[in-house]
């Protein structure tokens, strides 16, 4: 297990080497930021002032070994729009991304898994043909549109909850702002939480519906009807856990798509999370919040995979983690 | 009165295009403790017969008319919940692979214990010990340890070992064996048949061992169907059909074994193969292959008739039997 985790750790700080050096090199190629600091009115000595001050003019390895030191210590630059240290930015804002992520996360796991079980084992059954036609349909349809349709019916025509901002808050011990504790945090999460998972829940009720079919199929769960257990038994513990087991994988895969899917709802909302503020950091053209962001993600994404691999590794008896010897 | 009696058994396997039979008019009986056996070629619906007893076919595959009655229960009447019940407590099944049976998710100890709980009520422990208790009997060692592990750190034969003790676990009226030894070394084969036979002797329980090794089936069964393209051809006493086999389809069979040609020379086959359930031949279905067949066997489907011990269905048989009594006529006149 300790093994295993170190080698995890190599390869993530290999992974994070990579995903710096991409999203600084950006950085030289998203316009000039210089244009978005000073005013108008800035003679052209003034902006060359500001460039050199900046180390802007250096070359690039320069610049990245800079970067990177600074890196190293915690520390990714300085925003130019906020004029305060970016990854204290990006933190600020870590907690509503979160929490809309793992809402959306909870959606799917309890709304894909009946519904991807139920057409599986009953797949004439009129609510399983509507669930695949259903799921079809969302998988076809792009998520902006569908949050657009979301804030038209249920917040402008029916009034049921707001379409932008995350409403009331609480502190939870002076360093997450949280809106799971208040009714108003909750109903302000409901639209792009619900925006978010329909992105993502064809594609797990349609993966789990193909994997539990096929493990219906396999022999040990004709053994286990030939040995007389229940029927709740053999579709929920012994075809649920096999069909799991790629479902686990492909979780892992989609998180990325996940935080992909977290700049468009959150601009959609209003929702002030971290994709919100990096296409607040694009439009500025505020580079190091724009690298920095993609290194956080970059992190994020890497460690959602570690913790997927042990969650496999945990299910399936197969997989050990850390092989005995090396 | 007869432990299992199946009369009639038609069974179907249900496509868009048609209704295709995989089993057609299948009677036979097994009284407590026998021990029968059923033979044939891959496809001649072995399998399908033995799963379609517990109604275990895989779909599109069904009952479509016929009886199957264990004692006084109809099988083919229960409701999913009533089989449920006769399933693994009545009769049990031993599957042909050992490597797919088990499922490979979940530990040995807790595939054993869960088959004794949905059937009996009664605590963790006591099935936990009964569990260990038929580990034993089966012969595994150290089955406390073995408990615990995962089905896919035993080797194949312990595994097959593991899955016998999960049928006698309830002490079944009738084991179901689908080539219990196929996917096993050869060296295992003999080591789990011996074991399937004394554990059928002596608790008495009764065995459908189905085979297409006559070898193993001589060294088990008491009776024997040879079974083509979804009928019983010929049905008798084991050692009857092996000295004497009367349908031209177990005589063939016999011939194909190795130990009927001499070392150097090519093996004895039936020539052909056994039709697919899509273009079953009309007749006797095994007429395009077989060396005696005549017009009438193109024709005609042979019925069951007594030779003996054996009872067979075919016309060359049939006839024979009709010459002997002629001439035993002309004689007595």
């Amino acid at each position: 297990m300790l093994i295993f985790l170190l080698r995890r750790l190599i390869q993530a700080c290999f992974v994070m080497i990579i995903i710096s050096v991409i999203s600084f090199a950006i950085q030289g190629n998203l316009g000039d930021p210089i244009q978005q600091m000073v005013s108008v009115t800035a003679s052209q000595d003034e902006r060359n002032q500001l460039r050199e001050s900046l180390g802007l003019n250096d070359n690039f390895i320069n610049q990245y070994w800079r970067f990177a030191k600074k890196a190293v210590q915690g520390d990714l630059g300085t925003s130019f729009y906020y004029k305060k240290p970016v990854l204290e930015v990006i933190f600020q804002k870590v907690p509503a991304t979160l929490e809309l992520a793992f809402c959306a996360i909870l959606l799917i796991i309890f709304v894909a898994t009946p519904c991807g079980v139920l057409a599986a084992i009953k797949p004439k059954n009129p609510i399983s043909r509507l669930i695949m036609i259903v799921s079809s349909i969302g998988l076809s349809v792009p998520i902006f549109i569908v949050a657009i349709f979301m804030v038209y019916f249920f917040s402008i025509e029916w009034n049921v909850a707001p379409s932008f901002g995350r409403g009331e808050t609480t502190e939870i011990l002076g360093l997450w702002e949280s809106g799971l504790f208040t009714k108003d945090g909750l109903s302000h999460l409901l639209l792009p939480s619900l925006s978010l998972a329909i992105a993502l829940m064809p594609i797990f009720i349609r993966l789990i519906r193909a994997e539990m079919m096929e493990v219906l199929q396999s022999e040990y769960i004709r053994f286990a009807w030939s040995k007389g257990l229940s029927t709740p038994r053999i579709y929920f513990i012994h075809a649920l856990k096999n069909t799991m087991l790629p479902i686990i994988t492909v979780g892992g895969i989609q998180a990325g798509t996940l935080v992909a899917y977290t700049i468009l709802t959150e601009t959609i909302f209003q929702w002030p999370g971290m994709g919100f503020l990096f296409m607040d950091a694009v439009s500025r053209v505020d580079t190091p919040l724009i690298s920095a962001y993609l290194i956080v993600v970059g992190g994020m994404f890497v460690m959602t995979n570690t913790l997927v691999d042990l969650v496999y590794g945990l299910v399936n008896p197969t997989v050990r983690l850390a092989s005995h010897g090396i | 009165m007869n432990l299992l009696s199946v009369t009639n058994l038609h069974v179907n396997f249900h496509t868009k295009a048609q209704e295709l039979a995989a089993l057609i008019d299948v009677s036979f009986t097994l009284n407590r403790g026998e021990r029968i056996a059923i033979v044939g070629e891959s496809g001649a619906g072995k399998s399908v017969l033995g799963f379609s007893i517990v109604n275990l076919i895989g779909k599109p595959g069904y009952i479509h008319s016929g009886s199957i009655r264990l004692e006084n229960d109809e099988l083919t009447k229960m409701n999913l919940r009533q089989l449920q019940e006769v399933r693994g407590k009545r009769i049990a099944m031993i599957f042909q692979d050992p490597m797919m049976t088990l499922n490979p998710v979940i530990t040995i100890g807790a595939q054993l214990v869960e088959t004794i709980r949905s059937h009996t009520k009664i605590s963790y422990k006591d099935a936990r010990n009964i569990a260990i208790e038929k580990l034993n009997h089966v012969q595994i060692a150290s089955p406390e340890r073995r408990f615990d592990q995962y089905p896919h750190e035993l080797s194949g034969g312990m595994r097959q070992r593991v899955i016998i003790a999960a049928v006698l676990l309830l002490n079944p009226d009738i084991i179901i064996a689908d080539e219990p030894t196929t996917a096993l070394d050869v060296t295992i084969q003999a080591e789990i048949l011996q074991l399937l036979l004394a554990i059928c002797r002596d608790n008495g329980v009764a065995l459908v061992l189905i085979s297409h090794d006559l070898g193993v089936v001589s060294k088990v069964a008491e009776r024997t169907l040879v079974m083509y393209a979804g009928r019983i051809v010929e049905e008798g006493p084991t050692l009857e059909i092996i000295n004497d086999p009367q349908h031209p389809y177990t005589q063939g069979l016999l011939n194909a074994l190795p130990q009927m040609t001499l070392p150097g020379q090519r093996l004895n086959q039936i020539q052909g193969s056994m039709p697919s359930l899509i273009e079953r031949p009309s007749g006797c279905a095994f007429h395009p292959r077989c060396p005696y067949a005549k017009e009438k066997c193109k024709k005609e489907q042979p019925s069951f008739i007594h030779s003996g011990v054996s009872s067979v269905a075919c016309f060359l048989v049939e006839d024979m039997i009709n010459e002997f009594a002629n001439q035993d006529q002309e004689v007595s006149k």
